[in-house]
């Protein structure tokens, strides 16, 4: 019944994006509308043919398919986004990669939402949502709950992307910073989040242990902020059904105010409360000991769901907005220090009395190296908060290379950890195809990562040094220029730390493939096919 | 008052210190007597159930090392 109730669904769907296409008023949107037919339109063929199919009961067994999906999602729009970002760093550099016949949809201000939203969204998206799968069942000792819906949240995910991406190329952008998709996919990430909101808690309400492991907890507050934070910030009027502009509810000081309360929290939930859910799991998993003190976890926990959430303005110093609330964020970003460094501590200790396994395993080495990442980039984030050194560094790209180091430090190799981790475990096979290729990953992209933060250090407090300098009259000394022209040899150093990356990246691509398609199969596994 | 300005005044006073009593009380719930084997029990959480879900009955000691 509920199989002929989706194809009703999914065929008024097709009709109407195709209907929506026909009306469109802007290219953008007629493009997002046919991905929608043609993305619903195959649903509603793959379902016509798994109608009325006896469909096995799988509940003895996890659902790993869906993490499987995501482990590859994560390392194609990996690579995707590390390109763009390597690509971008080149335009910066050599300004004649803007190519005339490109010009409106390859130029860098249309690339760069594209990479941000590439690595963040797609690359850590992904990554996020297999690994919140693939632990939330272990730790639950329950299958995922909801039968196909956590197919709905990949496959949805996907299409979320893939409309993102081709509107920002195409002009459909509301131009705010990490949250550009316009109204119409905004509106699909909704349906798209709660569902996997109403998975993850399902399976944990399913629990066959008495207990919620901490990293769900983490994951929890996540998924649950990032809906909070998607909604509010993209309280928006479309313009016309048809479509894809909007106009924003809030105005000045308020908009920003609500765009950087979503911006920072992006960052504290989406990019290091998800990510800390990883480590909690996969470092005592790869180190074969529990976490080092539960109790800190828990406190951890708290703490940085109850103070991250403050520190949005510091994104605003010296601006329209009140000096209370600047001030606010400034001191919140300072105390976040403590549940940070608390955090990592807890998970470098966690290797106590087995600190000799990061001589010979490449994975924890890679796990231990993004804790480290961690712990710089949340010291430097509360020191750049402080409105002395905002007022040096804010504008800079010092800004730019204190995002890289958590962003490539910290989320990149925490990441590359977990699939190095995930793959031979999901594929069953006995073990990677080759730890020295591992290590080559690991080397290119710590070195890769210092070149980038060291450059963008050099460049940032360079640039903002010579935006304040004055003579004796209190004349500006340089122009806006003279300091685009004396970034460029860190312009190129960066975009070879870039290049480094990137290679690393390609490595691991390879060496995951190599692990499930040049090795034998072990024995009886988890991933058995059902019995028939 | 206007509603902005009840709002204000609410949140940073009894919100406030309803925020910083639940946080003091999470800390102290971690430290409680008692806690340690709780904490223990559930940080070995990861180590069971590796390759299926639990069967019928909760399986607490399963393969715990």
């Amino acid at each position: 019944m509920w199989d002929y109730f989706k194809l009703i669904i999914l065929g008024l769907i097709t009709l109407g994006a195709a209907i929506a296409a026909n009306y469109a008023r802007d290219l953008a949107y007629q493009v997002n509308m046919l991905t929608v037919m043609l993305a619903a339109g195959l649903t509603f063929l793959w379902t016509l043919r798994q109608t009325d199919e006896e469909k096995p009961n799988l509940s003895h067994e996890y659902n790993d398919g869906v993490v499987r999906a995501g482990v590859i999602a994560t390392v194609v729009w990996g690579v995707v986004g590390f390109l763009a970002g390597t690509f971008i760093a080149f335009q910066l550099a050599f300004p004649a990669l803007n190519f005339e016949w490109a010009q409106g949809y390859l130029n860098f201000g249309k690339l760069r939402p594209l990479h941000t939203s590439a690595v963040i969204f797609a690359f850590g998206g992904n990554a996020l949502i297999a690994s919140s799968f693939y632990v939330v069942q272990r730790t639950s000792a329950a299958r995922l709950w909801g039968g196909n819906a956590g197919w709905f949240v990949f496959w949805g995910y996907q299409l979320f992307i893939v409309l993102a991406a081709s509107g920002y190329i195409l002009g459909a952008t509301q131009s705010k910073e990490y949250a550009e998709p316009e109204w119409l996919v905004d509106w699909w990430l909704t349906v798209v989040w709660v569902t996997y909101l109403l998975v993850f808690l399902g399976t944990i309400l399913k629990r066959k242990e008495p207990h919620i492991y901490v990293a769900n907890w983490f994951y929890l507050s996540f998924i649950v902020t990032v809906a909070m934070l998607h909604v509010v910030n993209n309280l928006s009027i479309p313009v016309s059904i048809w479509g894809s502009k909007s106009v924003q509810v809030f105005a000045g000081v308020q908009d920003a105010m609500t765009q950087w309360w979503y911006g920072h929290n992006a960052v504290g939930f989406f990019l290091t409360a998800g990510f800390l859910a990883m480590m909690y799991y996969f470092v005592p998993k790869q180190a074969e000991r529990p976490v080092y003190s539960y109790k800190l976890s828990i406190i951890h926990f708290w703490a940085l769901i109850f103070l991250y959430i403050w520190a949005g303005p510091h994104h605003l110093h010296y601006t329209a907005l009140p000096e209370w609330a600047a001030t606010l964020g400034m001191v919140f970003s300072i105390i976040l220090w403590m549940p940070s460094w608390g955090g990592a501590i807890n998970g470098l200790m966690t290797l106590s009395g087995a600190w000799d396994k990061l001589r010979t395993d490449p994975i924890l080495r890679m796990m231990v190296i993004s804790i480290g990442f961690y712990a710089m980039s949340t010291f430097e984030g509360p020191m750049m908060s402080i409105k002395a050194v905002n007022s040096l560094s804010h504008y800079t790209d010092w800004t730019i290379g204190h995002v890289h180091s958590g962003a490539l430090g910290w989320n990149g190799m925490i990441t590359f950890g977990v699939l190095y981790y995930l793959v031979p475990k999901l594929w069953a096979r006995e073990r990677l195809y080759s730890l020295s290729l591992v290590n080559w990953h690991f080397w290119l992209a710590t070195i890769g990562i210092v070149l980038y933060a060291a450059s963008m250090w050099v460049t940032g407090i360079m640039e903002g040094l010579m935006w304040r300098e004055v003579d004796a009259q209190g004349f500006l000394v340089n122009a806006f220029s003279d300091t685009v022209a004396a970034k460029f040899p860190m312009y190129v150093v960066r975009a070879l730390g870039g290049v480094m990356y990137l290679t690393g990246a390609l490595i691991m691509t390879y060496n995951l493939w190599a692990t499930v398609a040049r090795q034998p199969q072990r024995g009886a596994v988890s991933v058995a096919v059902p019995a028939e | 008052m206007d509603m902005y300005s009840i709002l204000r005044h609410f949140a940073d006073s009894w919100f406030l210190i309803a925020m910083t009593l639940f946080f003091l009380g999470t800390v102290l719930w971690a430290f409680r007597p008692g806690s340690r084997a709780v904490h223990q029990e559930t940080a070995s959480i990861p180590f069971r159930h590796e390759d299926r879900p639990a069967v019928a009955a909760p399986d607490q000691k399963g393969g715990a090392k």
